[in-house]
Order: structure tokens, then sequence, then C-alpha cells
């Protein structure tokens, strides 16, 4: 797959025990150690240096603020793992609000027995996909919980950041004729999750799309400013869920055109294979824009020099007819409606 | 992606409706058997470009809607068995038994796994073996060679721990069951691809003769069925009743024949519940007595009977094609995907789902459901 984000940096971890153990979640002596060797040495900052039982910020204005909890099994999968699904998916909820992310919260709740080498993977990818972000983590917690009690790893993290000066970012804003636009292909995070998952083996691997959109977002605000209405990134429940949202919310209606949903060819077939429906499948790098029509080529054409972005496409857009309802334009010139949809997907028998 | 792009040309679509609309001259009722079929032509969108002379009525292809409720409280019971690993293909779950759904029984504790094929079930049981696996072995004549090596594979490796619960459905009996309705009125029927990639289409001769009736074996691409909508309009228009096959590129007359001997290794032909239908005779398959130690219900000695269906669920009337899915009092408002009252609201490919998630605001009628008086 195209943009494959380059191994990061992973020196051998610095402990003397293989697993790790009820103990070391208890607040005592191991505690420390699996905090010095671990949290504290790869996220070092200013912030954590402190050792405070919190972290003392300056924020002036408006201010971003999102917290989201990151349970996934398997926690390793092609493309990333859990810790920097846990940084970029905060970081993304911050820039969706239009919010440039600055600071990080980040608690775990591991399960005893977890391999301290799997820990320090974990750790180590945070490191990276914080510092690809831009933010500091700045406060955290341990926990460990028995056997049984949890399913190895459990990651809460809270985001902080300011407004962009130029963002309006508000549902409220949007008006019929706006234009959607996708900011690259789908599905592919949801499929690469399911392979592992099943154990299932496709020719070509797919990679999960998780990264972090703060900057290309910051980008876009930078140059658009207001005449973008609104942001989201399609994580569960995919791009049906937050487009059906968005037309209850604000009692329009989106009209979309199926050919323009960008989904790579082997996520396609992979789909096809198992019954699934891109448009509900969870992405981890990937947001919907609102904007004025006038904008909408010019910001495609923007965002195609972005590798994160490369096959951005107007999906469709906003209108006042069937208020609430999400409908496609299908590729045989047909029409139907995108629903919301109920529970997790499920593979077809056949 | 090749094969499946070229029957999704708009262009060709246009042409064959076009066709489709010179050739019609008087309302027609055609049945597509297949869940899969009523899937597609509903996500495609191709009920509303089709001309008003030609309905579409779907039919009891889909495997999920059909199993009988005694099986669902089968597999919840054995789910709930100490010690057991039940694996089922993902649709399955969340249809409703008299007491819970296997997606209940697994939020309660159980081990209820998803699977994509039998065989994985077996590497299961071999990575298990102080555990019982069994499999929920649904589906038409398409899964059961699947299902059938399994246990082939399972009894060459020796295990003693994998069993299959199953509930095949056959197509041939449901379509003479349909036609000897009396309410039903269907003039032409798609037969179901894939099943007769396996079976073939010459078992249904008989069919064609006795009801003289149009079958045409079509395939699931918006333009598969467009063409086998064409081939079954000609032939009523002409008169003919024959079966056709438009699946060229899966079908062959007589089948899958080294499927067929595995079928038929494993399997013998019995008579079968359909859910919201009724007993139909010759119409499903069980495990002969030389492999009943992969029966799960002879294994575990399961005893559970039929038990009442909810009266308000008119599935069997949707899937014999008397009435839509919006005609149903309880569509769309007590039934809805999540709370189905009956298994076509459950799948994807079963016709209340199709038309609730995919077209329920298309045609004014359904726009109101209050005004619509069901035929029952």
């Amino acid at each position: 797959m195209k943009n494959k984000k380059t191994e990061f940096p992973c020196p051998e971890p610095d402990f003397d025990f293989p697993v790790i153990t009820l103990a070391h979640g208890s607040g005592g002596k191991l505690t420390n150690k699996l905090l010095d060797g671990g949290v504290f040495k790869r996220l070092k900052n200013d912030f954590l240096d402190l050792r405070h039982d919190g972290a003392i910020l300056h924020l002036e204005g408006q201010t971003a603020f999102s917290t989201d909890s990151f349970v996934i099994n398997p926690v390793f999968f092609p493309g990333g793992n859990i810790g920097e699904l846990a940084v970029n998916g905060t970081v993304n909820d911050v820039a969706m609000c239009g919010g440039i992310p600055q600071y990080l919260s980040l608690s775990f709740i591991i399960e005893e027995g977890l391999p301290v080498k799997d820990f320090w993977k974990i750790l180590c990818s945070i490191e990276h996909a914080a510092r690809e972000a831009g933010v500091f983590v700045v406060t955290g917690d341990t926990k460990v919980v028995d056997k049984g009690k949890g399913d190895k790893i459990f990651i809460n993290t809270t985001g902080l950041g300011k407004i962009h000066p130029k963002a309006n970012i508000s549902p409220n804003r949007i008006e019929p004729g706006d234009k959607i636009i996708l900011s690259n292909h789908i599905a592919a995070h949801s499929i690469a999750i399911l392979s592992i998952r099943e154990g299932l083996t496709f020719e070509t691997e797919i990679e999960s799309d998780t990264t972090n959109l703060n900057h290309v977002i910051k980008d876009l605000l930078d140059k658009f400013g207001a005449d973008i209405k609104f942001f989201r990134d399609p994580t569960r429940g995919g791009v049906a869920t937050v487009l059906n949202e968005t037309a209850q919310q604000t009692g329009l209606g989106i009209d979309i055109i199926s050919e323009n949903i960008p989904v790579l060819p082997q996520v396609k077939a992979a789909c096809e294979m198992l019954g699934l429906d891109p448009l509900y499948s969870a992405n981890e790098g990937v947001f919907i824009a609102i904007v004025k029509p006038e904008i909408a080529d010019k910001m495609v054409h923007f965002l195609h020099q972005n590798p994160k972005t490369a096959k951005a496409a107007v999906l469709g857009e906003v209108t006042a007819d069937h208020p609430g309802k999400v409908l496609m334009n299908t590729t045989l010139g047909g029409r139907r409606v995108v629903h919301m949809p109920v529970g997790e997907q499920l593979p077809r028998i056949c | 992606m090749k094969y499946l792009n070229e029957f999704r040309n708009s262009e060709i679509a246009k042409n064959i409706l076009n066709e489709i609309k010179k050739t019609v001259t008087r309302p027609w009722t055609i049945m597509e058997v297949c869940g899969g079929q009523t899937h597609s032509l509903v996500k495609n969108g191709i009920l509303d470009m089709l001309p008003k002379e030609i309905a579409m009525v779907h039919g009891p292809g889909c495997p999920v809607c059909v199993t009988p409720l005694h099986l669902i409280d089968k597999a919840v019971y054995l789910a709930e068995k100490e010690g057991v690993i039940m694996c089922s293909f993902g649709d399955m779950l969340r249809v409703p038994g008299s007491r819970k759904s296997l997606l209940e029984a697994k939020a309660g504790g159980a081990d209820v796994r998803i699977l994509y094929s039998p065989l994985e079930a077996i590497r299961i049981a071999q990575q298990n073996p102080d555990r019982e696996v069994v499999f929920f072995a649904v589906g038409f004549e398409t899964t059961a060679p699947a299902n059938a090596l399994a246990v082939l594979h399972a009894k060459k490796l020796g295990l003693k721990n994998f069993s299959l619960l199953v509930s095949h459905v056959l197509v041939p009996p449901a379509i003479e069951n349909v036609m000897e309705d009396v309410d039903s009125h269907i003039d032409a029927f798609l037969l179901a691809g894939h099943v007769c990639s396996i079976m073939g289409y010459w078992e249904y001769y008989p069919l064609a003769e006795k009801f003289k009736i149009p079958l045409i074996v079509t395939g699931f691409e918006p333009i598969d069925l467009l063409q086998g909508i064409l081939m079954a309009v000609k032939q009523l228009e002409e008169g003919r009743y024959e079966v056709e096959n438009q699946y060229t590129r899966a079908v062959t007359e007589e089948g899958n024949i080294p499927a067929q001997e595995i079928i038929f290794e494993v399997f013998e032909v019995t008579d079968q519940v359909w859910r919201g239908m009724e007993l139909i005779p010759n119409s499903g398959y069980k495990i002969k007595d030389k492999y009943a130690d992969f029966d799960a219900v002879k294994k575990f000695k399961v005893d559970i009977q039929e038990a009442e269906e909810n009266q308000k669920c008119l599935a069997g009337e949707i899937m014999k094609g008397i009435i839509k899915p919006y005609q149903c009092p309880a569509f769309g408002k007590e039934c809805t995907p999540e709370n189905p009252l009956g298994a076509p609201m459950v799948s994807s490919e079963g016709a209340c789902a199709a038309y609730y998630h995919f077209s329920d605001m298309l045609r004014p009628e359904m726009l109101d459901l209050n005004k619509i008086k069901s035929k029952s």
C-alpha cells in the first residue's frame, strides 16, 4: 500500500521482568520501575519531569477538549498498534473541532500478563505518534487489572488544543448547496483489523490508515478559514454514520455519488468478498469536510498535494430535499437510502 | 475489479433496461429466489429503474431467514453449554431465537465465534482439544460442500471434538412450495446463481414443465439481474417456459460434480421446517448415520422442540412473495433491524432489512405505512 509510514526506532527495553503483573499497578516500587523505565523514559518532557499529580498548563482563548478510550483486538495490526491509534485518535478529534492539539493525557489499563516487550513497543509508538503530531503527553495513569478482567491493554487519551484563529466549525452553519469532501480512501482500517482478527490473508497486505490529521487540518484552516464549516472523522460506524448524524442534526438532506467514494482496489475486493460495505467501515486517518461550494474544487486540489489526502474527492452535497436522510446515486443510475448502521457489520453467509 | 466492474456498467445497464421496456407489454411478477439478489436489486436502486409493468418479489432464498426457530434455540443451548465453542457465519448471530439470539448468548459469556468457513472451525478444534467445537452449518446448496468437506476432514484427522449443527435447505422444493400456494402469483423465477453453480440446473426442468413458468439461472451483479429479468420477460411475452442460463460464467447444466459427490457422501435429503413457512418435504439435508459422530444434535442429545413464532411477524407471506415487506403492519415500527421480530429483518439479505436499509423512502406509498393495508 502506498503512503506506508516508515518504521520508527524502538530500542530494546531496559526491564528486568518479562510480564506486567498486578504489583506493577499497586503504586509501589514496581510501579516506579515500570514508569521510570518506560513511560517517563520514552515520553520525557518538562511537564512529565515534574512528576506531579497533574500538569499545570497555560491556556488562553477558545480551547478544544476531547477524550477517547481505545480498546482494540488485536493490539498490533498491519499498519499500526493501539499506541499510535490512541494518540492519533484524540489528536484528530481535537483537530476536527478546529483545534490545534497541544497536550494529551494518557491512561493505561493493563491486563496482568501483558509481555513487557509489547508494552514497550506500544510506548515507542506513542512517543513516535506524539512527536509526529507535535503534542506533549503531560499527565497520565497506569492501572493493572486481574487476568481476564481486561483485554491486554486499554488506553484512554484526552487532548487539549487552542482553536485555530480562522476556524469557525459548527454544524449550525451548514446550508443547502454546501459540498461534502472526503479526504482519502476509506475502509482500510476496518479491513486491516478484520484480516488479522479472522486470520484472513489477501494477496496484498491491507494496512490500517491510522495517522494524525492535525497538520493537514491546520493547513486547510490557514488557507480556507471560515469557508470550511464542518469537520468530522468517520471512525467507528464509518462515513455513513457521520453523514446520517449530520443530516439528522441539521435537519437537511445529503446526496452522495457512489462513483466518487474513494476505496483502494484491494480493500474493495476484500469488502466484496466478506459482504461488507466500505461506507460503514471504520477509518482512522480520514476526515469529512463540509464547505462552501465555491472552494470545493480548490480544496480537493490542495488536498491532492499531501500524501495523506491524495485520494480526496467531492463526495456530494447538502440539500434541502429529504431532510434528515442520506441518499446515494448508484453507479447504475438508481438511487438508494444510506441508512444509519445497526450494530457492528456482520459478514454474510454467501 | 475484473469480472465485477463490467457487470456494473451503467451504459450496458441502460441498454438492457431499454430492451426490457421495449419487450414488456403487460404486467409480470418475477421472483428472485436468492437473498443476495434481493440485496443487489435494492442496493443498486434497480427496483426503481424497472418499468412499472414488472413487479419483483423477493423469495425465500435467505438462509438466515428460513433457519427454523428450534435450530436457533439449539444453537443457543449448545453455545451456553460448558466447554463448547460455537462457531457461526456472522449474520446468524443477531437472529432472534425464542429465548435469545447467539449474540445475546455471547454477551452472557458464551464462547461464540464468527467464522468465514467451516474449515476454520476444524483448526479451532485442533487448537482446543479439551473443548467441543460446534459449527452452525447453515445455508442452501451453496455452502453444503464446504460443510460436508469439514466433516470429511475432521474424520480424516480423527477429531473427536468437532460437530455440525445442520440447517441446510434446498431451492427446488421451496419453489414448488411457493408455486403451490394459492395466494402466490409468480409468473417467473430468477434462480439463485450460486446454488446452481454447485447443483447445475437440470433439476429445474420438471418445475418449468409442471408450472409452465420460465426459470432463469441468474447472477448477482446489476447487469446479471437486468439480463435475467430481460430473459424472463422475453419468455413470458413469447409464451415460452424454459430453464435458461444467464450466469454462464459460473454455471453449467450439470453443476460442480466433485462438490455434489462430497455433499452426498456426508448428507442425505430430509424433510425440513422453513422458518415462517412450514415443513417442506425433501427440502433439506441431514448428516448420514455413518457420520453421526459429527452431528451435534445426536452427540449432545439436544432435545428442543419448535417454539411459537411471534404472531405479528408476516415473514412467511413476505418470503412467498404474497406481500411486500412494507405491507407488514409491524415493518419499521415494532420490527426494525435493532429489534427484529423475524429473521428477514436481520440479515442484509433478508427482504425486510433490504427494504428497510435501502429504499424505504423512494416509493411514495412507503412514506406513510399506516395507509397500507396488509393483505393478510
